[in-house]
């Protein structure tokens, strides 16, 4: 199965990019699910779930920052999804910026609004370098010379493909899917790509093992609340 | 610019309501001038919009374009500065805080433009010869008026993007001196396509495509009459100009130097 991790700053776009890839790869015949991690509020699972009669849950990550979050659950997700005989497309809210939540082997994608101010590629660090690919999306609202700026600038902070997009009409939409179609199955241990920068827990000490059976402290599954684990 | 660009064809889709385009081919060769005209809502910005992001049956309209009668490559979307095409949209305003000498000298590295130390002076000189008050370059971008903001794209297009295919949506209304633009931009050869609903660039133009519900309904070549016609709408449009600029820098215009003008021109 593949895993495909999409993360990005509220609003820039992720469901509406999201809906219109899922959309493209159902009518080739794939089978897959969604899951969205947010901080406190998301419809985006019933979204889904109503428009394309696919599995889709969504957890909150409440006091714990949501890359951390979906580090404890991603385990349990991947799981659910093999169960289904699914690809997992996971949404991730990304509010820590400086955490990323893409995993190793797995195909991981920002969303970046072309609106967003043309610094916005050198502030978000981890969530942008080590992406795969740059989605930016709302390129409708832009003159090209600007679109062509903030790609530069995209690519200045990090080297990645960078796919332009305007994901209300669907534009630009198939050269992502190509990508995604593209990408491997995940492979086992699932690892995190990246150590967030500040240690507070197992994760943030950099102990990159995907599934909350690897680590100790404040803890949650796909399922449950908040638990402790530890001495 | 590293291809050579002769020829772009737009190869029919479908209108709003999924029947087919009336007009199933359109082919530009090097150096025409296209207007697209239609009511408001017709689909004229959603047809430069596919002909500026190279359309591959993945848009709406299920349109595809060509250049010199191939698939564009990959090039044109992966990197500015292969991409034949620039696209003036209809927005007047800009979203970046960045002075306009230092965004320009980043789009001009963008573009690979040779000559980065004189480019921004080029654009702005061109640039200013459009708007009523000049562009400064310590200015922001947020800053400029909606007519500085166009007549700034215009001239980076001809300019820092020194591209063959120019796309312009509808820049009568942006408030910048149409006319001059006109001159300025036919010293250069190139493909223009003009998204428009002002007759003098119209009747100016090789011919015209017709827009209707998302389709093109009809592609029409200019004749010798309609361009006879279209100098008489320039010579009128001279008259409003020197009206609007008398009225603009706080002078009253009198009525009998107005007519005097007015026969002036009519028989130049
Ligand atoms: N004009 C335009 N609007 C867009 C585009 N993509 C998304 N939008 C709009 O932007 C808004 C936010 O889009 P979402 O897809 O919900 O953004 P998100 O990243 O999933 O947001 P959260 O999950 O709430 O963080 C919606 O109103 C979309 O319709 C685009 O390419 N062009
Ligand atoms: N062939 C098509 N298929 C589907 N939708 C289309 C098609 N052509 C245009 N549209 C949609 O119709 C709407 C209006 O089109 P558009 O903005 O291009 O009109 P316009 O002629 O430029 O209008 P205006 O003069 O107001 O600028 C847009 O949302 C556009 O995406
Ligand atoms: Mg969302
Ligand atoms: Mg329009
Ligand atoms: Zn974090």
């Amino acid at each position: 199965m593949k895993l495909i991790m999409c993360a990005g700053p509220p609003t820039s776009g992720k469901t509406t990019v999201l809906r219109q890839v899922i959309r493209r790869l159902l009518k080739k015949g794939r089978r897959l699910a969604y899951l969205k991690v947010d901080v406190q509020y998301a419809d985006e699972d019933e979204l889904i779930r109503n428009e394309f009669g696919i599995p889709a849950k969504k957890i909150y990550s409440g006091e714990l920052c949501p890359d951390h979050a979906s580090v404890l659950v991603l385990g349990d997700a991947v799981k659910w999804a093999e169960k289904e005989g699914a690809d997992l497309f996971v949404e991730t809210a990304g509010l820590c910026l400086r955490c990323a939540p893409y995993i190793q082997g797995s195909l991981g994608f920002v969303v970046l609004e072309a609106t967003s101010g043309m610094n916005l590629p050198r502030k978000i660090g981890a969530m942008l370098s080590l992406a795969d690919i740059a989605v930016v999306t709302k390129i409708d609202l832009v003159s090209q010379a600007e679109r062509e700026v903030f790609r530069a600038n995209i690519m200045d902070a990090a080297p990645l493909d960078v796919v332009e997009v305007d994901a209300l009409r669907g534009i630009g939409i198939d050269r992502l899917v190509r990508k995604i179609e593209q990408a491997q199955d995940i492979e086992r241990p699932l690892m995190l790509k990246g150590s967030p920068p500040v240690a507070t827990c197992t994760i943030c000490a950099g102990k990159k093992d995907i599934g909350w059976e690897h680590h100790f402290g404040v803890l949650r599954t796909l399922d449950t609340d908040l638990f402790y684990r530890g001495e | 610019m590293e291809v050579d660009i002769k020829k772009i064809t737009i190869l029919g889709g479908y209108g709003r309501n999924g029947t087919k385009e009336q007009v199933d081919q359109v082919e530009l060769r090097m150096g025409d001038l296209l207007s697209i005209v239609g009511p408001t809502g017709s689909g004229k910005t959603a047809l430069i919009n596919d002909i500026g992001l190279f359309a591959n049956e993945d848009t709406p309209s299920r349109r595809r374009i060509l250049i010199n009668s191939a698939a564009p490559s990959e090039d044109f979307l992966d990197d500015p500065s292969k991409n034949p095409i620039a696209l003036i949209t209809q927005h007047t305003g800009f979203l970046s805080d960045m002075k306009v000498a230092n965004f320009l000298d980043i789009h001009a590295k963008v573009r690979k433009n040779t000559n980065p130390d004189s480019v921004v002076a080029d654009v702005l000189d061109f640039a200013n010869q459009l708007t009523g008050e000049p562009i400064i370059t310590e200015s922001a971008m947020t800053e400029l008026s909606g007519g500085q903001s166009r007549a700034l794209l215009i001239a980076d297009a001809v300019i820092i993007g020194n591209s063959p295919i120019i796309l312009l949506d509808e820049i009568e209304n942006a408030g910048i001196n149409l006319t001059r633009a006109l001159e300025l931009l036919r010293k250069y050869e190139k493909i223009f396509i003009f998204v428009t609903h002002d007759p003098r660039i119209t009747l100016s133009s090789d011919y015209r495509i017709v827009m209707k519900g998302g389709a093109m309904q009809d592609s029409i070549t200019t004749s010798a009459e309609e361009k006879r016609i279209g100098d008489l709408v320039t010579h009128m449009d001279k008259i409003i100009v020197g009206l609007r600029d008398q009225i603009r820098s706080g002078e009253r215009p009198v009525e009998k130097e107005f007519q005097a003008v007015m026969e002036l021109v009519w028989l130049t």
